[in-house]
């Protein structure tokens, strides 16, 4: 996508908040930009309100997990997308293994409530603020989570509904 | 949403008994699939609507991760089960953006032709279903006799009915059988008069106005503000469309429109699609107008397979295609995110890849599922036989919301 005018909105936010990012990636024609989880609902909230980007639309969010080795571990990818100017962005959440929360951004699009309840059904990151944080594609009792590298592709055991 | 009900449905002066909570589904009919939902009523009118979804989970995501790409095709057809070709067809763009591959133009063109039909396809179980749950049974009949000519070219064309599994990583599975574009042609002739028969049967309707007309509200701030896209959006008055804002496959070479309502009910999202399968009609025809001979595969040996007929007689077509078959083809590292405009709305597939033959990780953004978690904010304050219509208007598939 037509990444030169997003180029500028990042230089908008590094030139304001220079703390709010801590590494921008241009690859494969998309930009992506890693921000400190502490920032996340800031960052959404400056791309949401910028008159000349505008990202209104949030598209999608999702996990990954680099593998049980890998430090810090887990992704969580946050695709932007503006209505008016047909720009999209993705922000990244790096997160250890041990601390997998993240500030939920329901507050800023509503859309995200079910993204992110999928997103800690499947990988076990906790979205502190969400106003219903259950699971969402899993029963309520199953253990684990199932997209994390660890978990086996067949489960531990047959699952039963007893 | 208490501040949208009228006063005499006031939740909290009123005794305990006089609310009641019942789940709907899973095997409720209008459901499309097994979806639940639990509602609190009082008398008739729906004071909370929560969905619950999971019960078609088969843990697709995961089994990407251990499955070659070009193996994953197969099991994208199985999400959204009645537009299996866009999902097909947004799996292999986020593979060939990663590999940086160029698509031959009558690949591309094909791929317009036969997703544009497919997306017909889609539009008619919508109409059939969302006319048969509100009522008119005789829709159904009409919309399955067109929708099969659909799927017999489908059929025609991979050998697959509802699993064409037709794209492959590099353009096509292969060409066109012989008489394709000749059964295409007769259908697409065939079809406006079709479109009108609906139009008569339906729009003009009284019963059919009244169980849609101001049903299913949402504004279209709010309709962003949710998430929803493609017909649902549109219903709401926003021009958006995935072909026009991000083209792909060559749309933007289409003279097309992009349909719009600003009424935000469940009758706007209905007039959006019938209005939809016109420019559907339209792109299709001037697809199958600008089909010219030439390659349906990019020359890329190493990841395309090659033809049978070069496998019995060249040697390097042959260890590449044991190399493709037995190992794989190693994808550069990196991640993608592919959006295309699907039948239901964004359908974008997310692909990151750590440089094997596997993807580390694919992820559907299915419209399904972002459309119904805005259910809620459409149904609430509305009667409980009005669930069944705004349901119907959004179109779910429940293969893809569960993936």
């Amino acid at each position: 996508m037509q990444s030169g005018s997003e180029n500028t909105l990042v230089t908008a936010l590094q030139r304001e908040h220079p703390d709010w990012i801590s590494e921008v990636i241009y690859a494969f024609g998309e930009t992506t930009i890693v921000v400190p989880r502490e920032h996340i609902v800031d960052v959404s909230s400056f791309f949401k309100s910028l008159p000349e980007g505008h990202f209104d639309f949030l598209a999608d969010i999702c996990g990954a997990d680099r593998g049980p080795e890998e430090e810090p571990r887990f992704e969580v990818n946050y695709h932007l997308f503006s209505t008016t100017k047909y720009h999209r962005i993705r922000l990244k959440v790096l997160l250890n293994e041990e601390d997998t929360h993240v500030p939920s951004v329901t507050g800023v699009w509503r859309t995200a409530n079910w993204h992110e309840r999928e997103t800690f059904d499947l990988f076990g990151v906790i979205f502190d603020g969400h106003p219903d944080l259950r699971r969402i594609l899993l029963p309520d009792d199953w253990q684990g989570h199932a997209l994390r590298k660890d978990f086996p592709l067949r489960g531990y055991e047959p699952y039963s509904l007893k | 949403m208490s501040a949208t009900l009228p006063p005499q449905f006031e939740i909290v002066d009123r005794p305990l008994d006089t609310q009641m909570t019942i789940s709907m589904g899973p095997q409720h009919p209008s459901t499309h699939g097994v979806l639940r939902l639990e509602l609190v009523l009082d008398g008739e009118m729906v004071v909370k609507a929560t969905p619950d979804i999971g019960y078609l989970h088969t843990g697709m995501e995961k089994l990407f991760e251990y499955k070659k790409y070009q193996q994953g095709i197969v099991i994208t057809d199985r999400m959204d089960y009645l537009n299996p070709l866009g999902n097909n067809l947004a799996y292999v763009m986020a593979a060939e953006k990663l590999l940086g591959l160029e698509i031959p133009e009558r690949a591309q063109t094909i791929r317009v032709l036969t997703c544009e039909l497919q997306r017909i396809a889609s539009h008619l179980v919508w109409l059939g279903t969302h006319a048969l749950d509100i009522g008119a049974m005789t829709v159904f009949f009409y919309c399955f006799r067109e929708r099969e000519k659909i799927m017999n070219l489908i059929e025609a064309a991979s050998g697959g009915r509802l699993t064409p599994s037709y794209f492959r990583i590099g353009g096509l599975m292969m060409d066109l059988p012989a008489g394709f574009e000749r059964r295409t042609k007769q259908f697409l002739d065939d079809f406006p008069p079709a479109l009108d028969e609906f139009h008569t049967l339906l729009s003009g309707n009284r019963i059919f106005q009244k169980r849609t007309q101001g049903i299913g509200y949402i504004s279209a701030e709010d309709a962003i503000d949710w998430g929803l896209a493609g017909p649902c959006l549109r219903g709401s008055g926003v021009n958006l469309d995935i072909r026009r804002a991000n083209p792909y496959s060559g749309y933007e070479n289409y003279d097309f429109e992009v349909p719009t309502e600003p009424d935000c009910d469940v009758w706007a999202r209905y007039m959006v699609r019938m209005r939809e399968m016109k420019e559907s009609h339209k792109i299709a025809t001037q697809a199958l107008s600008r089909l010219k001979p030439g390659p349906v595969k990019a020359d890329a040996p190493k990841v395309v397979l090659p033809d049978r007929e070069a496998m019995k007689t060249h040697m390097d077509a042959l260890i590449h295609h044991f190399l493709i078959v037995a190992e794989g083809f190693d994808v550069p590292a990196g991640e993608v995110y592919q959006p295309i405009e699907a039948s239901k709305g964004e359908l974008g597939v997310y692909m990151k890849s750590d440089g094997g033959p596997k993807p580390s990780r694919v992820h559907f953004r299915g419209p399904s599922f972002v459309n119904l978690s805005a259910l809620p904010v459409m149904s609430e304050g509305e009667m409980v036989a009005d669930i069944v219509a705004i349901i119907g208007s959004l179109d779910i598939v429940l293969g893809e919301i569960d993936r």
